[in-house]
Parts: C-alpha cells; structure tokens; sequence
C-alpha cells in the first residue's frame, strides 16, 4: 500500500557553518520496508544524519543522497515526498486534528472527498476518530504523537522518519505507543528510519540498528547481532549490561583477582573478558565455584532479585538470579559463568 | 484582622482616588464641548454647537489623521510582518543588533527624529508638503511597535520546527508563510495593529514639527484649538476624537481576542482512546 524505496546515503559527511562537524563520511544503505534504528547517545549525530536524509540538511560536497535510483541529494525536503515525526510533534497550532493530517494531501491539491476520505482512514488507523474536530492544544502528548504519524502517513511518503518520538511521553505510554508503532510499522510495510537514545526502544523497534559513536558508524546489525556480538567496547558497554573481569591467560585459564574462568578458546594474550549478566548466575551446590565475591548490593524486583557482587574489580559484576532467597550485604557469594557467553573486544 | 481590613481599605480608597484623578478630566472635558458657556457653568445649557463648528473647520484634520492611521496600518504590516519574521528565524548577532537599533526611534524624542527628518529631506518641496512626510515619521516611531509584537508572538512557538513539518508535507516558502506563519502571528499582528493605529492617532510631539498649513493632523489641530478659540471648541474635539478612535479601539480588540480557550488534558487520557 506504500511505495516503500531503499534509501542510500554515499560518503555523506557533515560539517557546520560554525565548523562543527557532526557526521563523519559515512556510507549506508537501507533495505526498502526495512526499519532502521539510529542508535547512540545526545550529540554522536543520529539527528543530523536523519536530517540529511529528509533534505532538511545538505551533505558536505562528495556525499550523496539516493532513494531507490534517483539521486535526491539536490532535493529540498518539501520535494522528496518523506513522511516527518518530531519529538515536539511539529503540529499545527492554527489548525484542528483533521487539518493537521489533511493539510499534505490540500497540498497535492486532492478533492474534497479524497481528503475526507483518507483523513477518515488515517484516523482509524491510528485510533484517533474522536478527536477529529479537536484544535492541538486540547491533546495530551500520547495523542498528538498519534496525530503527528497520522499526518506523517496520509501523504503516502516514501519513507517515514522519526526523530526521537516517544522521548517526551511517560514511561507506560511509551511502551504502549511503541508497541503501535511497531506493528504500524510492520504493517505498512514503509521504509523507515527511527532516530533513538533508548537502547530498549532500539532493540524492539529495529530491523537493524545503526549504533553511532561522534558522529562515526560504531556498529550496524540485527538487534541480536549487536547485543551477542558487539563489534567493540564502546558498542557493548552501550547496548545492554557487561560484566567485566581484568586479569591474564595461563593457557585455557583466565586469573583475575576474584577467581579464575575456564575458557578453551581463551586467546592467549587476553587481558579482559567480558559477558552479560544472563550468562552469570550463582554457582549451584557442589558445583566448582570459580569466582567468588561479596554482595555489595541486591535489588528486590519481583520475580527476581538485581545482584551487584564485587569480586575486586573496578565496578561489581552483575547479575539477575531468583527471588526465592534472600541475599544480604556483604554476604559471600559463589559465581558461575557460562562459556558460551565469553568475549573478548 | 482588623489591620487587613483597613489595609485592603485603604488601597481600595487608594485606587478609587486614581481612577478618579483619571477618569474626571475626561468627564469635565466631554462636558465642556457641550456646555454653552464652560465659564458659566452647566447652567447656561448643553449645546452640539461647538461640536458642529469643530466639524465645520477641522473635518479636514480628522480625515488626514484616520487616513494616515490607515496608510501607517498597512506600511508596518508590509515591513514589520516579514521584519519580525526574520528576525524571528535568524539566531545572529546581527539580528539582535537590528532588534534593538528598531527601539532607538521610540526611545529618541519625537522631536529630534522629526529634525532629523526635516534636515535630511526639508528640501524636496513635493515631499515635505505631502502628508507622506508625516507618514514616514509615523512609521519610524510605530515600526518597532508592530516587529516587537509579532516577535512576541513568534518567539513563544517553535516557528521553526513547524515550518520544517510543513515542509516535509511539500509546503514550499510561500505555503508555508500563508498556512503556518502568517496564522500563527495572528494575535501579534493584531496586537501590533493596536497600538500602531493608537499611536498614529495620538502622535503629536512628531507630527508638530513634520506638519504643513495643509497637512495638520487631529492633534495638532486639537492643540490649535486649545492655543488659540474658545476653550470650549477645544473640548468638543476631544470629545470627536474619542467617539472616533474608541470604537477603532474596541474592534480590534474583539478581534485580538484568542479564539478558543484551552483545555490542557493530562497524558493518561490517551490511553482511553485506544
Ligand atoms: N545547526 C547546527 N549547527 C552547529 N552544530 C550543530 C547543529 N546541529 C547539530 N550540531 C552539533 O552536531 C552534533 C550532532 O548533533 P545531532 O545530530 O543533533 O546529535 P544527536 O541527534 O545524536 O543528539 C552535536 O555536537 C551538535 O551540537
Ligand atoms: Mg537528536
């Protein structure tokens, strides 16, 4: 239903009038239908790039802008037909509900009922009929997040790009919208490009997540890809938790100051490993325990208690094990750590 | 308590005496122009005569005056709507120079402006007899009132995000200025009409210098008035003016007035839609 196009950016790099440079040159090449997530924290240049992409910014000479095979890189924004959602949502205070989404389709100069009828379909779609003849000011934030995608969609863009949209909005409408987002975006089958700082959001949003570093790619994969295989230390220690233990290889034995790890294909000149919290657990009864440490904090969380346990590093590992026992400060622990979830960066 | 009370008393008192230290001129004034002898009193009769002479004689003034209130009207909204919009969408130090540089024609005295304008072209004869000599002083000093009010408005939305989303919806410049801008000023530029239009009215100190025999304005013909007839003439004027630009005042002030109230909802309320 839209006319989903694959998006190219070639060698786009981007400095500032007042020299800052956001965007190092950067290739990149975005399946169509494909949801993209920008990841990465304030300033590393996830806006800038979704700028460049939207025609509201222009790449420094020798970058390129493709979607599918017309190079748009001379296009202002208002001729490359792209669909736009901001974090202030952007709407139209002058204009009601229905204004607001019909105005890109008054524009393209449809009829009267063309526009009634899909300003009644985008409505639907994003469950906002009841607010139709509403002026923005009567809206809460979730609600004008609606409107603004329902506006962003009526024009059949040929990408729709978001820029951070659920970062103003509270924590449980914020899961309840990106649930919807997901599945609108699964739906429409649309390319599209999300821009985030929030790793969760990243990770259920995303096809493929670009994580960005200083205006650099630092990473791009599926979501498992980067969590399970973090291509460097800045990418693992932003997506998720890492436990980290300092020490030496002495062959298939890795010593550090709680304990040792056994690790068969432990490289030899490894001075740190690395794995998630859900590959740490309480050494079981019997069992060789290899790390030991104290607890110097645990977090009661229902179905599981969040253990942080010093075994004399620099920052305590952590881990998530079952709330049946009750852990105390201070007290001793026994770790175990799963090989197959070791790395090395 | 008891001390409140005589507090709240007293500025009650307080604000009744200046209200009435207001509002009396104006009455004893409106009576005069109506009176048939303000010497003798209310006694000797109320009359329209002084208002019909002033009719008679300086009809010519009030026409020159509401035109160039009109003229001065359009001219600042030509140059103070795009002036404010500029200024608005440009964060330079060259702006903010520009800014306050607008100020310097209200802060300066009317006089010296006038001088200045007289000195620069006194010489152009066609020009100086012209009532758009006295135009283009009122605009100087008015043109600030206008660019600031707009800029008011402007400043408390995000201009440039919305227009950016207008853009991405294919709204060229020109779109955008008519769809999103121009509405979005609405209240500054209805503000900025006011008291153009007031000051226009009411400009004398300028004016004075800028005039001609024949290009006198309402004030400067009500301070002809005073100086040299019947004290009662010179009310009955006032009491023109004020019938004239008090209904001015009131319409565009109903029209100045927001359109809707606003209803803030709190965020949870979205949840019920779905
Ligand atoms: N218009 C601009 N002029 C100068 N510097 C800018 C401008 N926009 C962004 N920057 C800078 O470019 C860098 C990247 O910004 P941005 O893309 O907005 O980051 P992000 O969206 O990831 O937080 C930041 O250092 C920011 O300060
Ligand atoms: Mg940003």
């Amino acid at each position: 239903m839209m006319q989903a196009v694959p998006i190219y950016l070639e060698n786009c790099a981007k400095t500032f009038t007042d020299g800052t440079r956001a965007l190092e040159p950067v290739d990149l090449a975005i399946a169509a239908g494909e949801t993209l997530v920008l990841l990465g924290p304030s300033g590393c240049g996830k806006t800038t790039t979704l700028r460049l992409i939207a025609g509201l910014e222009q790449p420094d000479a020798g970058g390129r802008v493709l979607f599918g095979g017309e190079d748009v890189t001379a296009l202002p924004i208002e001729k490359r037909n792209v669909g736009m959602v901001f974090q202030s949502y952007a709407l139209f205070p002058n204009m009601t509900v229905a204004e607001n989404i019909a105005y890109g389709l008054r524009l393209r100069r449809q009829s009267a009922a063309e526009q009634r009828a899909r300003v009644g379909e985008m409505l639907a779609l994003m469950r906002i009929e009841r607010l139709a003849d509403r002026s923005i000011d009567q809206l809460s934030g979730g609600q004008r997040q609606r409107v603004a995608l329902a506006r962003a969609l009526a024009v059949r863009p040929r990408a729709l790009l978001l820029d951070e949209p659920l970062t103003a909005l509270d924590a449980k409408l914020r899961d309840t919208l990106r649930f919807e987002i997901d599945s609108l975006l699964r739906e429409l089958g649309i390319t599209a490009i999300y821009v985030t700082h929030d790793q969760a959001e990243a990770m259920a949003l995303g096809d493929r997540i670009v994580v960005m570093d200083h205006g650099r790619i630092a990473q791009v994969g599926a979501p498992r890809d980067i969590y399970q295989r973090p291509a460097s230390r800045y990418v693992a220690e932003f997506i998720g938790t890492m436990n980290r233990l300092s020490g030496h290889a002495e062959g298939e034995v890795f010593r550090c100051p709680g304990g040792y790890v056994v690790w068969p294909e432990l490289p030899a000149t490894a001075r740190e490993i690395l794995f998630r919290p859900e590959d740490t657990r309480i050494a079981a009864e019997g069992e060789a325990a290899s790390l030991r440490g104290t607890v110097s904090a645990a977090f009661f969380c229902g179905d599981h208690v969040r253990l942080f346990v010093d075994v004399g590093e620099e920052r305590p590992l952590v881990l998530e094990t079952p709330a049946r026992r009750e852990y105390r400060h201070g007290e001793t622990v026994a770790l175990a750590v799963e090989r197959h979830g070791l790395m090395v960066l | 308590m008891q001390h409140g009370r005589f507090l709240y008393g007293l500025q009650f008192a307080f604000t009744i005496a200046v209200c009435a230290f207001l509002v009396v001129p104006v009455v004893m004034s409106i009576l005069a122009g109506l009176t048939v002898n303000y010497f003798v009193g209310l006694e000797s009769g109320l009359t329209l005569r002084w208002v019909l002479e002033v009719w008679d004689g300086y009809r010519d003034t009030l026409f020159l005056s509401l035109g160039l209130a009109l003229a001065c009207l359009v001219l600042t909204l030509l140059l103070g709507v795009p002036l404010a919009y500029l200024l608005a969408r440009s964060r330079g130090r060259l702006a903010r120079a520009i800014e306050e540089l607008l100020m310097l024609p209200v802060a300066v005295p009317g006089l010296a402006t006038a001088l200045g304008l007289i000195v620069a072209y006194g010489g152009l004869a066609g020009f100086r007899t012209s009532a758009a000599f006295i135009l283009v002083g009122h605009v100087l000093f008015t043109l600030p009132f206008m660019v600031r009010s707009v800029l008011a408005v402007l400043s408390v939305i995000d201009l440039p995000t919305l227009e950016e989303g207008a853009a991405s919806l294919g709204a060229g410049f020109a779109q955008r200025f008519r769809d999103i801008v121009l509405p979005n000023c609405r209240n500054g530029i209805l503000a900025g009409a006011l008291m153009v239009v007031t000051l226009s009215m009411g400009e004398f100190n300028m004016t004075w210098l800028l005039h001609t025999p024949f290009t006198k304005t309402l004030p400067v013909g009500l301070a002809d008035a005073y100086a040299s007839l019947r004290l009662e003439i010179g009310s009955a004027y006032t009491l023109i003016f004020f019938l004239l630009i008090t209904p001015l005042l009131l319409a565009l002030q109903a029209l100045a007035r927001p359109r809707r109230t606003v209803f803030a909802e709190r965020d949870s309320s979205a949840e019920n839609d779905s």
